[in-house]
């Protein structure tokens, strides 16, 4: 039996952990390692920890600080944030990480995705897409850790999608930024319409608030994995007691 | 104190391997030569990538050769698990031969997305296999793969994904896991503080 994931997002600014509320006004959460261990004990089935000003500041990650949370969890993470060549790429991958998540670059280059898939393989290459309705329509954004430098791209979100997974991405995580930041739930229907559309993992991201809420993602969208940030910083959820929840509603948990 | 000598395939992984070794107070080389593999006390095949490339790696490192002479405990990690058998339809290539079976490709749907990843049950078959030592039944182990391993006489534990695969297989000196122990919490702890307690 494969379990749904719970997975915290760790957005990291100047080598800590910070957080917004849609992408604005961020506070200094904690330290790196110390956060990843925190959820690791916690029950976390994976991290993401996403350098949230690389790619604004047109830079790569901070490998020191992948290198230090790989030597103390036994447990997956992937690392985003203006990763731009394959290079920088390899330095993550080789440095202990498990998956690496693109977002602007795939869009400023979707043929980055393919380079990636062919020099590391599917199963390590995410595809991070930020998503917001208009009109009934799901439009993909860039460059949304800036919020200056934010676009609206004329891509559809379906659109979007299909061609990252036929491009060889392993999994999408599908940021709805009508919900992010402000703990209304998941976008459930945006995230059944990607889930349809798709035959590779699909993590839920932007809205989590309260238990029903992943409850209700997992359920209705079928989602593989619900990511969250501001509800595990603020400990306003615990995973565990979270997992034991929706354990209890059926879903199959790693407890 | 036995040390863990892995084989460098130049395709990543190494160092998260390396990494859980760490921490479990085990003492590890990395190896490219015919000599290092000879010299080993165990021997891990780690890996992420293709089949295609890692063996092509090994054929360029002439490898293939002193794995398939090696005596010595060996356990293949992921792909390292796959490359053990005699095929792999991940690029149609010719793999190491130590275990009968062919390793085929992982159809997606919308329901059942492939790679198969996240954290899924073991299903023990051969609970008397000293790899498997303090490991329950049902234990979670994190998998990513997008080929699967086939159930067969050696396979200890398996993993269901729309259809029992291999997840652990033991079988004289080789033994193989499909998911990551090195990320795998203290179940792959467990199984990688069993593997460098095998007797020689």
């Amino acid at each position: 039996m494969l379990a749904r994931r719970i997975i915290p997002c760790l957005d990291v600014r100047d080598g800590k952990v910070v957080k917004g509320v849609q992408f604005r006004n961020h506070e200094v959460v904690g330290d790196i390692v110390e956060c990843a261990l925190r959820y690791r004990d916690e029950g976390a089935d994976e991290l993401v920890l996403y350098d949230i000003t690389a790619s604004p500041e047109n830079r790569s990650v901070d490998i020191s600080w992948v290198r230090n949370v790989a030597k103390v969890i036994d447990i997956p993470f992937s690392v985003a944030g203006g990763i731009r060549t394959s290079e920088q790429a390899r330095a993550i991958l080789d440095n202990g990480a498990d998956k690496i998540s693109i977002n602007s670059p795939a869009l400023e280059n979707p043929d980055f995705i393919n380079e990636l898939v062919g020099k590391f393989g599917s199963q390590c290459i995410v595809i991070g897409v930020d998503s917001l309705e208009d009109g009934g329509r799901y439009y993909v954004h860039q460059y949304t850790g800036n919020p200056d430098a934010m676009i609206r791209t004329r891509r559809l979100m379906t659109d979007w999608i299909v061609e990252a997974e036929k491009r060889g991405a392993g999994e999408v995580v599908l940021n709805c930024m009508n919900q992010d930041g402000v703990r209304k739930g998941y976008d459930t229907n945006q995230l059944s319409l990607a889930r349809s559309m798709l035959t590779i993992p699909l993590i839920a991201s932007g809205g989590a608030g309260a238990v029903s809420h992943f409850q209700d993602v997992f359920e209705k969208s079928d989602v593989s994995g619900a990511l969250a940030a501001s509800v595990f910083h603020k400990n306003v959820i615990n995973i565990q007691d979270l997992k034991q929840e929706l354990s209890s509603c059926g879903l199959t948990m790693r407890q | 104190m036995i040390s863990v000598t892995l084989v460098d395939m130049n395709c990543g992984n190494i160092a998260s391997v390396e990494f859980a070794l760490d921490r479990l107070g085990v003492t590890h080389q990395r190896t490219q030569s015919a000599e290092g593999i000879l010299s080993a006390e165990r021997l891990i095949l780690p890996g992420v990538g293709t089949a295609s490339f890692a063996m092509q790696q090994l054929h360029h490192l002439d490898l293939v050769e002193p794995l398939r002479a090696a005596r010595q405990p060996l356990m293949g990690i992921c792909l390292g698990m796959q490359l053990l058998y005699e095929f792999s339809e991940e690029g149609d290539v010719e793999c190491l031969g130590l275990l009968k079976g062919r390793v085929e490709r992982m159809k997606g749907s919308t329901d059942l997305p492939v790679p198969h990843m996240g954290w899924s049950t073991l299903d023990i078959i051969r609970d008397d296999t000293p790899v498997l030592t303090g490991i329950e039944n049902n234990s979670f182990a994190y998998f990513v793969h997008s080929f699967a391993c086939p159930v067969t006489p050696e396979t200890v534990a398996s993993v269901d994904y729309g259809r029992p695969c291999g997840a652990i297989v033991s079988a004289g000196n080789v033994s193989g896991c499909q998911f990551h122990p090195e990320r795998s919490s203290v179940t792959g702890a467990q199984i990688l503080r069993n593997f460098v307690s095998l007797p020689c």
